[in-house]
């Protein structure tokens, strides 16, 4: 059982070689994620297992069994945009959209992890007791996840912006 | 991708016995590397045991050293309050690596084992000793700008890419292990072995043996340490070169220095020279360029790495000049 966006989903997983990626996209039918490159270069794969941000295409389906997945699609509150979202579309984080899904899944984790005191490898002292989340960090921070229309400057203000004090 | 089986260990006996009772397995990390292996055929197991739920804790021990569970994520390594105060280079290591994704799933075990990048052993179209023994090297008279210029041997000049190994060699680590033969201990510089005429034996690791846990003594209370990384583009990339190193100065002397290399060689590479030209001498740039030179005075340079030999070198009076 995994539980899905809150849902737990029985679909077996039939085939070992089944990974997360596929099994999402094709047993789940679950769009969100996308397969950029399929060998963890790309980061538009990217989903929270437990929370924390992974790469739906170097983990088997199987690997997730009994946690909790949270897709783009599950992102949201109340039924509108995470405001993370809200603030892509109002900084055009964004041009064909298809690393999108990774890039939110991705800024979710990492705020996360900044609050929960991981360092990176631009802080300045890396056993401060916190981080600030400036542009240099989240660039160093969201680095695992390409652009091919370089929008990173939108992308790097929307999650400026939204994490501006602190995760949500 | 080649079918396997698929089952999780809940402990490690169980994890040995497994593996022990099932031709053909290989032990699962976090996967992403062996699953990124497998899928290009590279890597065929019959069977995966996932270890990546057994114990995964990172804490002092009762003999006062850091020990992480071979589970251990590298970003729950990382982000230690008590790795980051005592263990920085470790700590840095991680953080110069691979993704925050990536470090999120990776292991302690996995990272340690991880495969090589050379193109050619990823490519199943090319000859590679490694992934198939006896059939030639491409990487020799190919494009081996990414290669060794340490220890290698005519059958491979293939380089480790672990940046956590590089600290973990600095700093002496244990590797403790678990197999059908009982445990043992060894040390992080003996793990890997050096390619010779057998580049796919890659550790002295036997068939069936899990990592359980990594052990690390303190450093020298009074010593600085740093990681420094260099790479083709600033982040989520593999080092050309990185240099671990600690220095203990007192009164303008060396009183101490250790010294490991990543991306030179086969191995996470000590530079045991280096560090007895440094110790007792006085800490000036003289004596940092001539301990560089020591430790790549033994480098070969194929035909597209030379640059990889004055690049360590400046990396590591740079980074000694840092600390000193
Ligand atoms: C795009 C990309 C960029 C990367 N960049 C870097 C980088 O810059 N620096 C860096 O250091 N790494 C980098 N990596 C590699 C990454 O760090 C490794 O893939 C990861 O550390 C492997 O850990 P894992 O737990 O996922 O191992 P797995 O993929 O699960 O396993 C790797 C190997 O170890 C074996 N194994 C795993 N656990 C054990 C155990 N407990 N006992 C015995 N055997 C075991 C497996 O059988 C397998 O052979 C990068 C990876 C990718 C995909
Ligand atoms: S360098 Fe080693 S891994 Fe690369 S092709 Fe040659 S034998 Fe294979
Ligand atoms: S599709 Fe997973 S990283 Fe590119
Ligand atoms: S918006 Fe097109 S790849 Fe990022």
């Amino acid at each position: 059982m995994i539980v899905i966006n809150g849902t737990p989903h029985d679909t077996e997983i039939t085939d070992p070689r089944r990974s997360l990626l596929d099994h999402l996209r094709e047993d789940v039918g679950l769009h969100g994620p996308k397969k950029g490159c399929d060998q963890g270069g790309c980061g538009a794969c990217t989903v929270l297992v437990d929370g924390r941000r992974v790469l739906a295409c170097l983990t088997l389906a199987a690997q997730a069994e009994g946690r909790s997945v949270t897709t783009v699609e599950g992102v949201g509150r109340d039924g509108g945009l995470d405001p993370l979202q809200e603030a892509f579309i109002e900084h055009d984080g964004f041009q064909c959209g298809y690393c999108t899904p990774g890039q939110v899944c991705s800024a979710i984790g990492m705020a996360d992890e900044v609050a929960r005191g991981v360092p990176s490898r631009v802080s300045p002292e890396i056993g401060a007791a916190s981080f600030d989340l400036s542009p240099d960090e989240i660039r160093e921070r969201m680095s695992g996840n390409l652009c091919r229309c370089g929008a990173y400057n939108g992308i790097v203000a929307a999650i400026e912006e939204t994490y501006l004090d602190g995760p949500r | 991708m080649k079918p396997f089986t698929y089952q999780r260990a809940d402990d490690v006996a169980s994890a040995v016995a497994a593996a022990a009772a099932t031709p053909g397995a290989a032990y699962l990390g976090g996967g992403t590397n062996l699953v990124d292996l497998m899928r290009q055929n590279v890597e065929r197991p019959a069977a995966l045991v996932d270890v990546s739920r057994l114990p995964a804790r990172i804490g002092i021990g009762t003999d006062g050293r850091l020990w992480m569970g071979a589970a251990a994520t590298n970003t729950d390594v990382a982000a230690d309050p008590v790795v980051r105060r005592d263990f920085p280079i470790i700590a840095e290591a991680i953080v110069n690596g691979a993704s925050g994704q990536i470090r999120n799933t990776a292991t302690v075990g996995g990272n340690l084992l991880q495969r090589t990048r050379c193109l050619y052993f990823y490519d199943t179209g090319a000859r590679c000793n490694k992934r198939e023994p006896g059939s030639g090297c491409d990487a020799v008279d190919g494009h081996n700008r990414m290669h060794a210029v340490l220890g290698a041997s005519p059958e491979c000049v293939a380089t480790n890419p672990s940046d956590l190994g590089v600290a973990l060699a600095a700093l002496d680590a244990r590797v403790h292990l678990a197999g059908p033969a009982g445990g043992r201990t060894v040390e992080l510089l003996d793990l890997h072995r050096l390619p010779g005429d057998t580049p796919h034996v890659e550790t002295v690791l036997a068939p069936g043996e899990l990592i359980t846990a990594v052990s690390v003594p303190p450093p020298p209370a009074a010593a600085r340490s740093a990681y420094r990384k260099v790479r083709e583009r600033a982040s989520y990339a593999f080092a050309l070169v990185s240099v671990a190193a600690l220095l203990e100065v007192r009164d303008g002397v060396v009183a101490s220095a250790r010294l490991a290399l990543g991306g030179v060689a086969a191995k996470p590479w000590r530079a045991a020279v280096a560090e007895a030209v440094l110790t007792g001498a006085p800490a000036t740039r003289a004596t940092f360029d001539r301990a560089a030179a020591a430790a790549l005075a033994d480098a070969r340079p194929l035909a597209h790495n030379g640059f990889k030999i004055p690049l360590a070198q400046r990396v590591i009076v740079s980074t000694l000049e840092e600390l000193s």
